[in-house]
C-alpha cells in the first residue's frame, strides 16, 4: 500500500471513530487502536501514540462545541480532573510495578459490568438526595432540554471524586483516555443528566491525555505520518458527531455506548489472557 | 451587570479550543499535504516498531525540522500544538476563576496545573 492509499484509508476510519467518540464521550481513542491494528497490522506502539493524539482532538474539538452550547459544566470538569490528574501519576507509578496482563483482565471484567449498567438506565428511586458538597462548589447547573434550559442537582460529590480517581489511574496505567469509567462515575454515581456526563467526560479525556502524551513523544510512539490521517479524520467525524448530539435520543446513545465499551471489555479480556 | 462570569469564562475557553484545534489541525494539514507531495507514491510499512527518528521526539527538534520545511516535522509541531491546547486551557481558566475571585477553583485549578506540568518536566 503506498502512503497515499493509506492516509485515505486511515482517514476513513478515523472519521467513523471520532463520530462514535463524540457522541458517546469514549473518545474517538477507544475505536482507533483496534481499528489500526487489528485491520491495518500497525504495530500497537505506534497505534497508542496516534489514537493519544486524536484523543486530544476529538476531546478539545468536540468539547469547544459542548462548552459553547451550555452542555459541560467547566465547575464539574474542573474539579473532577483534580482526581483524574492525581490518578494518572499514581497509575504512572504502578505502570512499572503491575503486569498489565493482569490489568488489562480486571478492567476488562469492570468495563463489561459497566456496559451492562449503563444499557439499563438509572433507576428513576435512586434520585439521592441534595448534596451539601455539591451546593458549595457551585456543581449544580443547567443544560438545554428539549423545552428549555434543565437543571440538575449532583449527588454523591465524594463516592464521584473517588471513581475518578481510579479512572485516572486507569489511565496512567494503561495509557488510555478512560472516558468510559469518567462517564460512568458522572452518570451513576453523580446522577449527572447523560448528555452532561458525556460531553463533560469529552471537555476532561484532553487533559488526561495531554500529560501522557509527553511520555509517548519523547518514546517515540508518535509517528507524524500515521498522526496525521487520523488526527485529521477523528476531528472531522467529532466535529460532525458533535452537531447530532442535540437531536440524538438518550436510550440510542446508551445503547451504542454500552455496545462500543462491551467491545472494548473483551478486546482487553482477550489481549490481557494474550499478554500473560 | 456582571462583569465577569462562568458564561464569559466558557465562552473564552470554548475560543481558546477553538482556536488551538484549528491552528494545529491547519498545520498538521500543510505538511501532511507536503508529506504526501513528496512521499506519496511510497510503500507505507508500520507493521514493526522501530522509533521516531530523534528530532521528532522533543519539542526543540520538531521545531528545528519543521522550520528547514522537513514536512513531516510540520505535521509533529501541530501534533504538538494540539497537546499543549487543553495544558492552555487550564492555564486560561485559573486566569479566569482567579479574576471571579473564587478562591476554591483557582485552588484547584492551580493544582491540575502543577499536575499536569510536573508530568511534563519529571523524567520519565
Amino acid at each position: 500500500m503506498t502512503n497515499l492509499e493509506f492516509t485515505g484509508l486511515v482517514l476513513g476510519i478515523s472519521g467513523v471513530a471520532g463520530c462514535l467518540g463524540a457522541l458517546t464521550g469514549l473518545g474517538g481513542g477507544v475505536v482507533v487502536t483496534p481499528a489500526l491494528t487489528l485491520l491495518l497490522g500497525v504495530e500497537i506502539r505506534y497505534a497508542i501514540g496516534a489514537s493519544l493524539v486524536s484523543v486530544i482532538a476529538t476531546s478539545s474539538g468536540a468539547a469547544a462545541a459542548y462548552v459553547r452550547e451550555g452542555y459541560s459544566s467547566i465547575r464539574i470538569g474542573m474539579f473532577l480532573e483534580t482526581a483524574t490528574t492525581l490518578g494518572a501519576l499514581l497509575g504512572a507509578y504502578l505502570a512499572t510495578r503491575i503486569p498489565t496482563g493482569v490489568l488489562g483482565i480486571i478492567f476488562g471484567v469492570v468495563l463489561l459490568h459497566s456496559a451492562w449498567a449503563s444499557s439499563r438506565g438509572r433507576p428513576k428511586d435512586m434520585a439521592g438526595k441534595p448534596d451539601s458538597l455539591a451546593d458549595r462548589l457551585r456543581l449544580n447547573g443547567s443544560y438545554p432540554g428539549e423545552h428549555g434550559p434543565q437543571s440538575y442537582q449532583v449527588t454523591h460529590v465524594k463516592t464521584g471524586w473517588g471513581l475518578m480517581f481510579g479512572a485516572g489511574t486507569v489511565s496512567g496505567l494503561l495509557g488510555i483516555g478512560s472516558g468510559a469509567l469518567k462517564v460512568i462515575a458522572m452518570d451513576q454515581a453523580m446522577h449527572v443528566p447523560f448528555k452532561v456526563s458525556t460531553t463533560t467526560s469529552n471537555f476532561m479525556i484532553g487533559v488526561t491525555a495531554a500529560a501522557s502524551a509527553g511520555i509517548y513523544l519523547s518514546r517515540g510512539y508518535i509517528e507524524p505520518a500515521l498522526a496525521m490521517p487520523v488526527m485529521l479524520g477523528v476531528l472531522a467525524g467529532s466535529l460532525l458527531g458533535a452537531r447530532q448530539l442535540v437531536g440524538a435520543r438518550v436510550r440510542v446513545l446508551r445503547w451504542i455506548f454500552a455496545g462500543v465499551v462491551a467491545v472494548m471489555a473483551i478486546q482487553m479480556i482477550v489481549n490481557g489472557v494474550r499478554g500473560m | 451587570m456582571k462583569a465577569w462570569g462562568d458564561e464569559q469564562l466558557e465562552r473564552i475557553v470554548s475560543g481558546l479550543l477553538i482556536a488551538g484545534v484549528s491552528l494545529s489541525a491547519a498545520v498538521v494539514l500543510l505538511g501532511g499535504f507536503g508529506f504526501l507531495w513528496q512521499h506519496g507514491a511510497q510503500v507505507a510499512d508500520y507493521h514493526t516498531f522501530r522509533g521516531v527518528a530523534q528530532q521528532y521526539r522533543s519539542s526543540r527538534g520538531v521545531v528545528r525540522a519543521a522550520t528547514s520545511l522537513d514536512w513531516r516535522g510540520v505535521v509533529q509541531l501541530g501534533l504538538l500544538m494540539l497537546i499543549i491546547t487543553p495544558i492552555a486551557r487550564v492555564a486560561f481558566s485559573l486566569v479566569g476563576f482567579a479574576v471571579e475571585r473564587d478562591g476554591t477553583y483557582a485552588a484547584l485549578t492551580a493544582l491540575v496545573l502543577a499536575i499536569l506540568i510536573y508530568s511534563f518536566v519529571a523524567p520519565h
